[in-house]
């Protein structure tokens, strides 16, 4: 049974479902694939001896004792479990976690208010939604943690996502999930359908599945978030990463023409998708995927939880297919779920020594053990004992040039919720009205994100 | 509320009670006057009104609701905001308001009496009628919301769809098309209609009940009388029943008003469907929620919402007191 369905996108610490273990020649086959990304294993230094290197800054690891109070919206129970056993292996044994957890939706609403007195150390998302709270002072700077050896643990995208806007690192990545076109592979192999490399393959293939009775899309919108993920691909696909993070941030106009084409892209795709998406709850457009109505979804990896647990190795992902050459399949959107330390933690010590703990592949594999539904950003993270599917969202983010966090993560959450959302629901509720409908979002756009 | 005063004292000021004044009190007697006015006064103060004053200042306010330092003053701009770039939610949500109280009043309010008036016929099984449409009523909106959106207007297999869909799916609550436009961008669309619909489920059980207690304190006599005279069903019910229930429209009217006004927790739940906002819904998303909110614009929304009450408040008063002194 679903939950009830909310106004936001999944966070990669809420989903939480079962993926089977792989096989031992699975995983040869695995490691023979990260194998393919030298670069990142090289980064994979032995965090032991990376801090010994960081002599000079003012955190050292193993000094910290005490009590530290961990903010929790870990409420679902694979994610309780796995940030208890992450807490819990923290290798200062000196150091007591404790764990005060909130529903996961009433943390979020209160985010606010919470910040004004916070626990030790906090959860939040990566990039924009972090830097908004690290502007206004609500953070504590974790520059030397990041210096005493996540560095080294974590690749420069990750980096990059836990920067804030004055250049100093506020944020330990954790977990993240990838959007993208999620499939049956059993059901495409039946009827011979191939994986599209470009959106006219994808056009000729949604006749071909038409043309059996089956809908090539299955679409849903209630909440107004799960259509973003349409947004997303379609904008960064036609118009690349930078028009999409600067149309986020109030940089660009919605009423350019790169957007309108946008939407008219997505106009001519809409006979391929479920007809009235607004009023259908994506878990119900998830149904007809997993009952092999529909074949294939976009949407992110938490579609897993609707499988039965016996077929849900029967789930496979492909990036958006190309539709600018320009910029091809190089993004990925992959929101990314961390930690952050409160502007003045009781025990800054401890604080630190916890967070630079989350960063490294010890206190990640033990979480990934209890909620294997997700993925892991350090690098000596032990991919091998991954599903394929884990290991698919890993290969894709880690060959991303670059990595979005997802419209309502990407920009003010008044903006996604009052005003993205909504006129994108209109955009689908009557397509011919798209003009009147941009021309709306920018003015309030410069009024939201102006401010 | 349901008896009229015979001595016809009017309520407001005039003529110096019987007795003695307040003056003549004794001591202990007059600290207890003191404490019994006090207490309430405080807390209804520190409640009400101040909240209600804050609202009005932050209202004239930019201000990220995050630390105190950083309120600036923007007089009139959330106002001008409100009604220029945010035209089409405004409204809409207003438009919406009135919709709902007329509909109450017309829909839930007539059916609910519709109800009370075959269950006084003792009825065989009245009983079980009574308890099944009175069930509704002790369930909260919220939770109507969540049965409606899952056990009804599910798109593929709720039971409306089943019954009227004719084996498609029908987008009960997405279907954000006008069924009467007004403009392009105002008027009452058909996933509001789908609301109200769900609204007027519960709300008729509640009216019902009213109406049945009401009509059971009716004098038997009136009734013998009316049918001895000779009149007809209908002129039985409009001309001697209805008028001895005039107490039990008052409470009617002021239920519909306060249920039409603080509409919020169905439409919220349901995740807001587009243009079914209503104006507490437009306040809450900018006071509340995650990015810390605008606490300005979202204090001009609660204060417009005020003044909208405020009507209300000022009819219901006039009149009630016109009735009181028939």
């Amino acid at each position: 049974m679903s939950e009830l369905s909310l106004p936001r996108s999944p966070s990669p610490s809420k989903a939480g479902f079962h993926l089977p273990r792989r096989t031992m020649l699975k995983g040869a086959a695995g490691a023979a694939g990260v194998a393919a990304f030298p670069g990142l294993l090289a980064a994979c230094g032995d965090s032991d001896d990376a801090t010994t290197d960081a002599g000079g800054t003012a955190f050292e690891i193993g000094n910290a004792s005490g009590d530290l109070t961990i903010g929790s919206n870990y409420s679902n129970e694979l994610p309780q479990a796995g940030l208890a056993a992450a807490a819990a292996a923290i290798p200062n044994a000196d150091v007591t976690p404790v764990i005060n957890e909130v529903d996961h939706n009433t943390f979020q609403e209160n985010i606010s208010t919470y910040l004004q007195n916070p626990d030790d150390i906090v959860p939040w998302f990566a990039g924009y939604r972090m830097q908004f709270f690290a502007e206004q002072g609500l953070l504590g700077d974790i520059t030397d943690v990041w210096d005493a050896g996540l560095n080294d643990e974590l690749s420069s995208g990750f980096k990059t996502a836990s920067t804030g806007l004055d250049g100093k690192q506020y944020f330990v990545p954790w977990t993240y999930y990838a959007w993208g076109v999620y499939y049956r592979p059993s059901l495409w192999a039946d009827n011979g359908w191939e994986v599209p490399n470009t959106v006219d393959d994808l056009t000729a293939l949604a006749t071909d599945m038409d043309s059996v009775g089956i809908t090539p899309f299955a679409f849903a919108n209630d909440g107004f978030w799960p259509a973003m993920g349409t947004f997303d691909q379609l904008n960064f696909r036609i118009n690349g990463y930078q028009f999409h993070v600067d149309l986020m941030a109030g940089r660009e106009s919605w009423t350019d023409d790169r957007v309108k084409e946008v939407f008219a892209t997505w106009e001519t795709l809409l006979p391929t998708h479920q007809a009235d998406p607004n009023g259908r709850t994506w878990e119900e457009a998830a149904a007809a995927v997993v009952n092999k109505e529909a074949a294939m979804m976009t949407i992110g990896t938490f579609i897993g939880s609707q499988f039965p647990e016996d077929e849900i190795e029967d789930l496979d992902f492909f990036p958006f297919p190309e539709i600018n050459p320009d910029y091809g399949t190089e993004v990925v959107e992959a929101p990314i779920d961390g930690w952050m330390m409160a502007a003045d933690p009781a025990n800054v010590d401890a604080a630190k020594e916890m967070l630079y703990h989350f960063g490294t592949g010890t206190a990640q594999d033990a979480y990934l053990a209890e909620d294997p539904s997700v993925v892991a950003p350090s690098g000596s993270v032990n991919t091998s004992v991954w599903s394929p599917l884990q290991n698919k969202v890993f290969e894709t983010v880690q060959n991303a040039k670059f990595v979005t966090q997802f419209l309502d993560r990407d920009t003010s959450p008044d903006f996604a919720s009052g005003v993205a959302g909504p006129r994108i629901a209109d955009f689908l509720a009557d397509p011919s009205s798209i003009d009147s409908v941009l021309e709306d979002m920018q003015s309030q756009a410069e009024v939201l994100l102006g401010e | 509320m349901a008896t009229i005063s015979p001595t016809k004292t009017p309520l407001k000021k005039g003529k110096p009670r019987r007795g003695k004044g307040p003056m003549a009190l004794s001591g202990r007697d007059r600290t207890v006057f003191f404490l019994m006015v006090a207490v309430p006064t405080f807390f209804h103060v520190l409640l009400v009104w101040v909240p209600t004053l804050a609202s009005i200042f932050f209202s004239f306010t930019d201000w990220n609701g995050i630390r105190f330092d950083s309120i600036s003053f923007v007089g009139l701009l959330n106002y001008e905001q409100i009604f220029t770039v945010f035209e089409r939610d405004f409204f809409q949500a207003a438009l919406n308001n009135l919709v709902l109280l007329v509909f109450l009043f017309v829909g839930p309010t007539l059916f609910g009496m519709l109800l009370a008036y075959l269950l006084d016929k003792n009825l065989k099984g009245g009983r079980i009628y009574q308890s099944v449409f009175y069930t509704p009523v002790v369930l909260s909106l919220a939770v109507v919301g969540f049965m409606w959106q899952s056990v009804i207007y599910s798109t593929e297999n709720g039971l409306a769809t089943e019954l009227f869909g004719g084996g498609e799916g029908v987008n009960w609550l997405g279907n954000q098309d006008y069924l009467i436009a007004f403009s392009d961008n105002l008027g009452i669309s058909k996933n509001f209609i789908a609301i109200l619909v769900a609204i007027s489920w519960r709300h008729a059980g509640y009216i019902m009940v009213l109406y049945l207690a009401g009509m059971k304190s009716v004098d038997q006599s009136l009734r013998e009388s009316a049918a001895l005279d000779g009149c007809n069903e209908w002129q039985a019910f409009r001309h001697v029943l209805f008028p001895t229930l005039k107490p039990i429209n008052v409470v009617v009217a002021v239920i519909t008003v306060i249920e039409a006004l603080r509409a919020f927790d169905i439409i919220y739940v349901l995740n807001t469907p587009r243009r079914t906002q209503v104006l507490s819904i437009l306040t809450t998303n900018n006071l509340l929620g995650e990015g810390g909110g605008n606490v300005g614009r979202g204090s001009a929304y609660a204060v417009l919402l005020f003044l909208l009450c405020l009507g209300f408040v000022i009819w219901y008063v006039t009149n009630h007191y016109r009735e009181s002194e028939l």
